[in-house]
């Protein structure tokens, strides 16, 4: 297998917001290695998220090549990203984003149900939560959990199909640097176990500083690509 | 199982915002539940008006003197209009009962009918009544019962007996009550008649009150009530042997009377009336009422189904950043669809089983209120007006959930995620 899982050339991005275009990605061209650990960091309006959408398949962009896990995504009709986002891509963001309504389980179960393969359901999904250590709070809400258990549900979510990576978008923001450490903690970790190529979008240098390479981008382009 | 997973993730949705759904759902419950109390009162006002026409018999046809339609074209003839036109004698009455020329012919009544005719009681009460004289067969033929008493044999007709069974409202107006009375006299037209039995009632029925009456011997009639010359006859009752012969029956009946009034076809001086024709017109004007009122009701389904409509819309927008989430861990835009659209589904099909039962019970309440008030009439809620309206409100809420649900559907991902 190829041991490069994101293969990104000169990819561009321009929005149109009425007559005005906004050119938010001006060729960037990066590689991630399997297993690696990578910070893409930057100013807010520099392109980060804009560049987090393309390569979470969130988004198309305007111009350039993107291979994902082997996979070309340009020309993928919308049901074949959602395919290539179920299988290939665990998302944890920086709201959490879980469903209020539905036990921590349930949430976990949720890209299990758009896979087709509902069957492993429950014990897939109470493994994950048993590794990010939640294996008491399965049948708790949302709302009876406290924010670094909240997001800890969210990085089971992310990890319950074995994804090629972890995009993670600002996944300590919205908790207190302890929490937030935690949390880190637990990405590593998972990295290091089950060797989970791990993507972090974060302007908070401490955090980013935890990677073994950090991707600078100023104004739709790479600034700075360190080891 | 997937089917399994929407269902209980919609129903989770629906009770988490239970007064939204309640409210949303009422729209439908009184939709649904106007039209079926619209046309289960339909129904039953129907059935009421051919089980009261066929009281008189649905096996019965009506053979009168003259041409034309008595009952808008119910009747052999046509608008010919014909001269001489030969009254109804006993022979014809006679010659309808030869059952090598009328094999579908039951019984035949002729019958000689008199209005205005004065009746008195001995206690010095007097009116005005019907009189109709009549063969004992007519009893049987027109359904009719006794509510005391009985009625005049074959033998009492052949004596020229002077006996009378008398309706229930000639009863009342002369003695004030409406038992007791077999074994009375009563003068009709100054001749004094025994009485031996009393009708039951049959109340108003769309052909008219028919309790104001007294039925005598034909035989007496003619003596003494009704004068008529020759042996002529008003009409005469033919009963077919069943309601399936009634149109051969006809058929022949109009063959021996054009034979033995020599008339050709289409030149007729008689009509035949058919109680069917009548039952048959009358269900047709009812049945056309009960769709111009369920029609209406519709229109209040439809206010429902945009209700429906506009909460959906709100939960789409409200529940952005979940479609967004769901399309992120791959969620197609297929898979966002059928949600909502099962969402809307299942809140138009809850509603239109809970207007069913409230459909239901209002048409209940109506056919309660009409017996309470003298009107026999038994509301009937049938298996066709039941799937009409649940697939009505399926297809309400199937319509109006695919814009919002397409809307949801169509959502970008990254705006989806970042909508505040």
């Amino acid at each position: 297998m190829d041991d490069i899982v994101i293969r990104a050339k000169d990819l561009t991005k321009v929005y149109h917001m009425g007559e005005v275009e906004v050119q938010a990605l001006c060729g960037v061209s990066l590689e991630v290695k399997r297993g690696e650990v990578v910070a893409i960091m930057g100013p807010s309006g520099s392109g980060k998220s804009t560049l987090m959408s393309i390569l979470g398949c969130l988004d198309r962009p305007t111009s350039g090549e993107y291979i994902l896990d082997g996979e070309t995504v340009a020309g993928l009709t919308d049901d074949q990203l959602a395919s290539i986002r179920n299988r290939k891509i665990g998302f944890v963001f920086q709201s959490f984003n879980l469903l209020q309504r539905v036990s921590a389980l349930v949430n976990v179960e949720l890209p299990l149900g758009y896979a087709n393969r509902p069957d492993e359901g429950r014990g897939r999904a109470a493994e994950a939560l048993r590794e990010v250590g939640l294996e008491n709070r399965m049948k708790h809400r949302p709302a009876e959990l406290s924010g670094g258990e909240q997001q800890r549900v969210a990085v089971a979510r992310a990890l319950v199909n074995e994804p090629a990576i972890l995009l993670a978008d600002e996944p300590t923001g919205n908790l207190d640097s302890r929490v937030g450490q935690e949390i880190m903690d637990l990405l590593l970790k998972l990295n290091h176990d089950s060797n989970t190529t791990l993507v972090i979008i974060s302007h908070d240098p401490r955090i980013a500083s935890q990677a073994q390479r950090i991707i600078s981008i100023r104004d739709g382009l790479v600034e700075r690509n360190t080891q | 199982m997937k089917i399994r997973r929407v269902l209980v993730g919609t129903l989770t949705v629906l009770v988490s915002n239970k007064l939204r759904s309640g409210l949303t759902i009422l729209g439908i419950v009184i939709g649904v539940a106007a039209v079926i109390a619209m046309l289960s009162v339909g129904q039953g006002a129907q059935n009421s008006i051919t089980s009261s026409i066929s009281s008189i018999g649905t096996n019965l046809l009506f053979l009168s003197a003259g041409s034309g339609a008595r009952f808008g074209g119910a009747g052999v003839g046509g608008t010919v209009t014909v001269r001489n036109v030969r009254p109804l004698t006993m022979s014809d009455a006679q010659a309808l009962q030869d059952p090598y020329q009328a094999p579908d012919v039951l019984a035949v009544a002729p019958i000689l009918q008199g209005g205005n005719i004065s009746a008195s009681a001995t206690n010095g009460q007097s009116t005005t009544t019907t009189v109709y004289g009549v063969p004992s067969d007519y009893f049987s033929m027109r359904d009719e019962t006794l509510s005391e008493g009985a009625i005049f044999s074959d033998q009492e007709v052949n004596i020229h007996a002077r006996v009378a069974v008398i309706g229930p409202d000639l009863a009342s107006t002369l003695f004030g009550q409406t038992t007791g009375l077999t074994g009375q006299t009563l003068r009709i037209n100054g001749q004094t008649f025994t009485i031996i039995g009393v009708l039951q009632s049959k109340g108003g029925t769309a052909l008219g009150s028919s309790d104001n009456q007294a039925i005598i011997p034909i035989t007496t009639a003619r003596d003494r009530v009704i004068q008529t010359p020759g042996n002529y006859v008003n009409t005469i009752y033919i009963q077919a042997t069943s309601a399936n012969s009634v149109t051969n029956a006809s058929t022949e009946v109009s063959n021996i009377m054009r034979m033995r009034h020599h008339v050709a076809v289409g030149a007729e001086d008689f009509s035949i009336f058919n109680q069917q024709d009548l039952a048959n017109t009358a269900s047709s004007i009812i049945g056309v009422l009960t769709v111009f009122l369920g029609g209406i009701a519709a229109i209040s389904l439809l206010v429902g189904g945009i209700g429906i409509m506009n909460i959906m819309l709100v939960s789409v927008t409200e529940r952005t950043r979940e479609i967004g989430l769901r399309k992120a861990v791959g969620a197609r835009n297929r898979d966002i669809m059928v949600q909502f659209l099962v969402e809307s589904l299942i809140l138009s099909l809850l509603g239109g089983v809970m207007g069913i039962l409230l459909g239901w019970l209002i048409a209940l309440t109506i056919g309660r209120i009409a017996s309470a008030s003298g009107t026999s009439l038994t509301p009937a809620v049938s298996l066709n007006a039941i799937l009409l309206a649940t697939l009505f409100s399926a297809a309400v809420g199937l319509f109006f959930g695919i814009y919002p649900a397409r809307r949801a559907a169509m959502l970008e991902p990254v705006e989806a995620l970042r909508y505040e």
